[in-house]
């Protein structure tokens, strides 16, 4: 066999012989660490709901204090620690977007508050701003146009 | 000086390595060459306030160890050969720039230690008495401008590498007791296609293959003549994948072949994935282990062969693939 | 004010929240462990789809059964992007298609971009010991 026959024998090879993630331990570990971050902000809403906040405010309390959670372990250099055991477990929780705007404005601090910090923090996370506005807008004018009796989205 | 075959470049008064220094970070140290380096560092930043800062001390460091311990003064040496892995190479740079010698800034990404002493045994036939030769990378500058932010929880795949923190350095010259610059063979350009950043090692591994083949066609030469093939960085999986590839080509290098990226750290241990990366990588191991090993005269001849991954991050995020590089240099004692 | 606990710690709505929420993330694992996507086009994905499925009516649904298990994950706040576009259209019109999205969300975003800044300020990157 001749791995570097062509371009594609090459690619096919080089996936038969790159090892795999360990995807059931990776699942397993994403499902437990993101389940329990979920709980929390459940424990975190249903506190609110026993203050007496309704549901819209308890849910942006959630978020911020979910928010802060994850910047401050970020900031104790253990959310990186997290994620490398978790994966998806703490990234696609509201911790990963927070994560994911702090460890750039921290990365690039060295180049200075205004154009480091400020400039690069939405390095990793701005695309998710940018996308999830956006797809809401379209979602806002879709149901301007078709909204009447029959068709009520929501 | 005389050109054999294709590629392959033959020194009829072949340049001596006279002394290397090595400075590494606290992961290598850790690691099982540990012994062999001149100075080991306990912390990344190094009392500097940047990664980029960091580095720059690193290699000017080992630039004023290798000079102190040649004993070559260094109004003698007549050139500089430096590089490394950050934009238009700011580490060598600003780490040299109190060293007030002629320099020409080289970058072959992780193959520019052997292109450096390439070029610097060319000088040599030429004109010149001493050339040195240095290189350095750091994981968190290069992790920064290549990949994600240090503190991002992300997950590394089981085939990425480890970019080595250090820097290594070599003083080639007309005249010493070896060990000896006896061939070079320059690299061309090899791309396979590859386009997973991730995997450095599968990206470069057909490159290696191609010196080697052009190296040994060039000298007549086979594996056997050599007591270590080394290649620069291309880890667990680049390892496989080049032992695979020459022996589809005909040369069986498995009994004497292996790999800095795999020997500078403990993959069980250390977590790092597919080994080490890196400018430094190969630097470090050259400076700090094989050269011990050549001047004891445990490896007589040895083939070093680094690999450099041409790419940047705006390359990978147009779709374009990885094109890969190796220089060989064929060093007796 | 008096916190009923046993409301707090109400175990099968917990549990409920548990179970979904950490299905969510195994959904992105597999999309990390089988597919090349870099961790900023998964969060895209999920954030888009949050949004589709909760303009189509259907991520409500998951939400009334899952409760933070289904806001949390970013689905949720890419839901809460196009549940406020929804109400604010309901409410102002086109304009509200415009505002209403960044309006419900407002609270996560500013304070990702105040706690960003903060630890900036106070904490620097070491290097990942593993």
């Amino acid at each position: 066999m001749n791995p570097i026959e062509t371009k594609q024998t090459y690619q096919d090879y080089v996936d038969k012989k790159s090892p795999n993630s360990p995807i059931w331990k990776n699942c397993f570990n994403a499902f437990w660490v993101g389940g329990l971050i979920c709980t929390i902000g459940q424990i975190i809403m249903n506190i609110c709901k026993e203050r007496g906040f309704d549901q819209t405010v308890s849910g942006t309390i959630v978020s911020i204090l979910l928010i802060g959670i994850a910047a401050f372990l970020t900031g104790l250099n253990l959310f990186n620690k997290i994620g490398k055991f978790a994966g998806a477990g703490s990234l696609v929780p509201i911790t990963g977007f927070a994560n994911s705007i702090v460890s750039p404005a921290m990365e690039y601090k060295s180049e200075g508050y205004v154009m480091g910090v400020g400039g690069k923090m939405f390095t990793v996370a701005g695309p998710v701003l940018v996308f999830g506005i956006s797809a809401s807008i379209l979602v806002g004018i879709i149901y301007l146009i078709f909204n009447t009796q029959t068709m009520t989205l929501i | 000086m005389e050109k054999l075959g294709k590629q392959t470049i033959k020194f009829n008064t072949p340049p001596s390595i006279v002394e290397c220094a090595s400075i590494v970070g606290p992961k290598e140290a850790q690691g099982p060459l540990s012994k062999y380096f001149d100075q080991t560092l306990d912390d990344e930043f190094w009392g500097e306030k940047t990664w980029e800062k960091a580095e720059s001390k690193i290699i000017k460091e080992t630039v004023n160890t290798v000079i102190s311990k040649s004993g070559v003064p260094s109004e003698k040496i007549d050139l500089c050969f430096a590089g490394d892995l950050l934009n238009q190479c700011i580490s060598s740079s600003f780490g040299l720039r109190e060293l007030s010698l002629p320099l020409f800034g080289v970058f072959g990404a992780c193959s520019t230690f052997v292109e450096s002493m390439c070029l610097g045994a060319i000088c040599i036939e030429g004109f010149a008495e001493n050339v040195l030769c240095a290189t350095s990378s750091h994981f968190c500058s290069a992790e920064k401008q290549f990949r994600f932010p240090l503190e991002l929880g992300n997950q590394r795949p089981p085939y990425s590498q480890w970019t080595v923190t250090g820097s290594g350095a070599a003083i080639v010259s007309k005249t010493g007791q070896g060990p000896y610059i006896t061939h070079i063979t320059p690299g061309k350009i090899v791309d396979m296609g590859i386009k997973d950043a991730n995997n450095m090692g599968a990206a470069m591994a057909p490159a290696f293959a191609d010196t080697l083949i052009s190296h040994f066609l060039d000298t007549g030469r086979n594996p056997s003549y050599y007591d270590a093939i080394i290649s620069g960085d291309l880890g667990h999986v680049g390892k496989e994948i080049a032992i695979d590839i020459a022996k589809s080509q005909g040369y069986n290098i498995k009994p004497n072949y292996n790999d800095c990226g795999v020997l500078i750290f403990d993959k069980e241990k250390q977590d790092t994935h597919s080994g080490g990366s890196g400018c430094a990588c190969c630097g470090t191991v050259f400076s700090g282990y094989l050269f011990k090993q050549l001047k004891e005269k445990k490896i007589k001849k040895l083939l070093l062969i680094a690999t450099g991954a041409l790419t940047n991050s705006t390359s990978s995020q147009q779709g374009e693939s990885i094109p890969g590089i190796a220089h060989a240099i064929s060093i007796e004692m | 004010m008096d916190i009923d606990w046993a409301n707090v710690f109400n175990w099968v709505s917990l549990l409920k929240c548990f179970l979904v929420g950490g299905a969510i993330c195994v959904v992105g694992q597999i999309l990390i462990d089988k597919t090349k996507l870099t961790p900023a086009r998964i969060l895209v994905i999920f954030v888009t789809t949050g949004a589709i499925l909760g303009g189509l009516g259907i991520y409500k649904y998951l939400v009334e059964f899952a409760g933070a298990g289904a806001t949390v994950p970013l689905t949720g706040f890419g839901y809460n992007l196009a549940k406020g576009a929804i109400e604010g259209v309901k409410e102002a019109g086109l304009v509200g298609a415009f505002t209403g999205g960044v309006k419900a969300s407002a609270g996560g975003i500013a304070a990702a971009v105040f706690f960003g800044y903060l630890a900036s300020l106070i904490s620097k990157p070491k290097m990942k010991k593993q």
